[in-house]
């Protein structure tokens, strides 16, 4: 019989790492997401499969015990919110330097500075752009379910792997604290540092004379050396975009006008296709599953066939960047979006879509 | 008339040898300046992890500052962490791989600075870690900028009129102070500028090394070191400064031993 649960989105994804074998969670509170640290706690990691939770002092202390665990080669997270998320970016661009493979999730809240602790998807640049300093990406995976919140542990452990990358789950605060209901999968059982140490050989294990000693790090004071560095960095970045990219089209097929929109906003604007084609509007939407890895060739193939495409996000504009880049001008592309927490409603997005592609007047725009 | 054996002959004759370099260190030149303290040091924690058999069990974290190359001279597995960070590293290491010898290197700027929080926190969460502390009162890769252990009106490159500890507060007794905490299960301080002192210094790592396995808290040796290069003296008289202005400030000894 299927494992069905009602579940919190942040606590779908907690059970998500325990079931994918994690080995261990570093992490520290903050508002909307610190119900992935409560349940690991409340459900006894240690001794469910071994693996170890710990609350750490500050998000900078977390994401540098993850470096220390991935650089073992051991399944390692940790979680946050907005403001804490911009703390990590130095550890996560050391992760990055290193190529370690990790899980980190970021449940995003509006911002700037302190924000609030609403939804948000205004932390769209700084995780599909590189935070950090450097030349860096990471894969990014939007949910836009309590499921999927769950599918992305798993995902996102194996991408991680599989290319020795940072992934990152950018989330948003009403997908964080909706309940759903979840499919869960069987427990995979955690590695055994034997098992480790067989596949991943780049490992911190411990020096055995059957191999020259394991060094971590991003630091070689050699510019030539470090440019090629860099440049093996972006080949492998080039590889996953050629081949990890993940999309949903929903009623595409036919569609004149496009909604594009990830996590929430791609939730909302399911239900605004369905009220656009009530109203006869064949209007379809590119759900980006991947942020980096972007779905760039899907939407430059469906700006030959639409009239106009509209970004949706909770933020003043910044995947809009990415879809004008992806049609590269074949197409009108706008940009609708609510700010510091608000969410839009579908009615408000499809009206948006009118105004702008279909209608001559200007609506006069929902606002507060 | 017998024959009498050269000097190689006399060296290559295992049984003759009374003091060897200890394999766990690389044959890289060190990156130091002649007369520092951070080579002897390196050689004294190599030497402990050799004798005690401990290399496929050990890994090291190496900080950013003049060890931020570590790795290149010790012959174990080794990450290189961000600026004060490596007490959380070694935390995530320690908590996943309990069974290994974990131990950070860190110097003046890196753990009592920039890193003062990962210090602290891992002390009172009292991680099975070890950490060596080279305080020298200075950063030295930088170029002899001023350090949380800088001694009240040293000049250093951004105190060029000497630290005034009314703008600039006072030099941090780190280790005391991390001594108080529970955490703590046995904290030195050392130094290795004389060879008598070199013996204790081992012996003070050895313990820090040993008690680990106890799990029974974290353990600290500081070693009070030189920066001839820093200070702008010679070796010699940098080793008599510290002596003279150094060790009042931070007397060397055991501060914290187990009951």
């Amino acid at each position: 019989m299927k494992d069905i649960r009602l579940m919190k989105g942040n606590e779908a994804i907690a059970e998500g790492v325990i079931r994918s074998g994690c080995d261990g969670y570093f992490g520290y509170p903050i508002t909307p997401q610190s119900e992935v640290l409560e349940y690991l706690m409340a459900t006894k990691t240690k001794e469910r499969t071994g693996m170890i939770t710990l609350q750490a002092e500050s998000e900078i202390a977390s994401i540098h015990m993850v470096y220390g665990g991935a650089a073992c080669g051991k399944r390692v997270m940790t979680s946050s919110s907005s403001p804490g998320i911009s703390l990590m970016q130095e550890g996560i661009s050391f992760l990055a330097g290193t190529e370690l493979p990790c899980l980190l999730l970021n449940v995003v809240r509006g911002g700037p500075g302190l924000g609030t602790i609403q939804p948000s998807q205004s932390d769209y640049f700084q995780a599909v752009k590189g935070g950090g300093h450097g030349d860096y990406k990471m894969i990014v995976l939007a949910p836009a379910s309590v499921q999927e919140m769950y599918d992305f542990a798993k995902l996102g452990f194996d991408l991680a792997f599989k290319h020795r990358i940072q992934v990152m789950v950018l989330s948003d605060g009403a997908i964080g604290q909706m309940m759903e209901k979840v499919e869960l999968d069987e427990q995979i059982p955690r590695l055994t540092d034997a098992e480790i140490k067989q596949k991943y050989p780049w490992a911190t294990t411990g020096k055995t004379p059957d191999r020259e000693r394991n060094i971590i790090t991003s630091l070689d004071l050699n510019p030539v050396k470090q440019e090629i560095i860099n440049i093996n960095l972006q080949k492998k970045f080039k590889h996953i975009e050629e081949t990890e990219v993940r999309f949903e089209r929903i009623m595409c097929d036919d569609a004149e006008y496009l909604f594009v929109a990830y996590g929430s906003s791609a939730r909302i604007c399911q239900k605004a296709v369905l009220l656009g084609r009530a109203r006869g509007i064949k209007v379809g939407l590119l759900r980006p599953i991947t942020l980096f890895p972007y779905p760039s060739k899907e939407l430059a193939k469906l700006a030959k066939q639409v009239k106009g495409m509209l970004s949706v996000e909770m933020s003043a504009g910044q995947m809009v960047e990415d879809v004008r880049l992806s049609v590269n001008g074949a197409v009108p592309v706008e940009h609708y979006g609510r700010l510091g927490g608000i969410m839009p409603a579908p009615d408000e997005v499809l009206n948006v879509l009118e105004s702008k592609f279909i209608k001559e007047k200007n609506y006069e725009l929902h606002t507060n | 008339m017998s024959y009498i054996p050269t000097r190689e002959e006399i060296i290559e004759d295992h049984d003759n040898v009374v003091y060897e370099r200890t394999c766990l260190l690389t044959d890289n030149p060190l990156s130091y300046c002649p007369g520092c303290g951070h080579g002897t040091a390196h050689r004294l924690i190599m030497e402990v992890v050799e004798e005690m058999n401990l290399q496929a069990d050990t890994i090291g974290v190496a900080p950013v500052g003049c060890s931020v190359l570590a790795y290149d001279f010790m012959n174990i597995d080794m990450q290189q962490a961000a600026h004060g960070r490596a007490p959380a590293v070694a935390t995530g290491i320690k908590r996943l791989m309990p069974d290994k010898f974990v131990f950070t290197y860190q110097g003046d700027g890196d753990l009592a600075a920039i890193g003062t929080g990962e210090t602290l926190h891992a002390c009172n969460r009292g991680e099975n870690i070890t950490v060596f502390f080279v305080n020298n009162g200075i950063y030295g890769m930088t170029g002899g900028q001023m350090a949380p252990t800088t001694l009240p009106n040293m000049k250093t490159a951004t105190s060029p009129f000497g630290r005034d500890t009314e703008s600039m507060g006072y030099p941090l007794k780190i280790t005391e102070l991390i001594a108080m905490l529970p955490g703590t299960y046995y904290v030195s301080r050392q130094s290795v500028h004389t060879p008598a002192n070199v013996r204790k210094a081992k012996k003070a790592i050895e313990k820090a090394i040993q008690y680990q396995k106890l799990k029974k808290g974290l353990c600290f040796v500081e070693i009070v070191s030189n920066c001839n290069s820093g200070w702008k003296m010679t070796p010699e008289e940098s080793n008599k400064w510290m002596e003279e202005n150094m060790f009042p400030y931070y007397p060397l000894g055991d501060i914290k031993v187990p009951k």
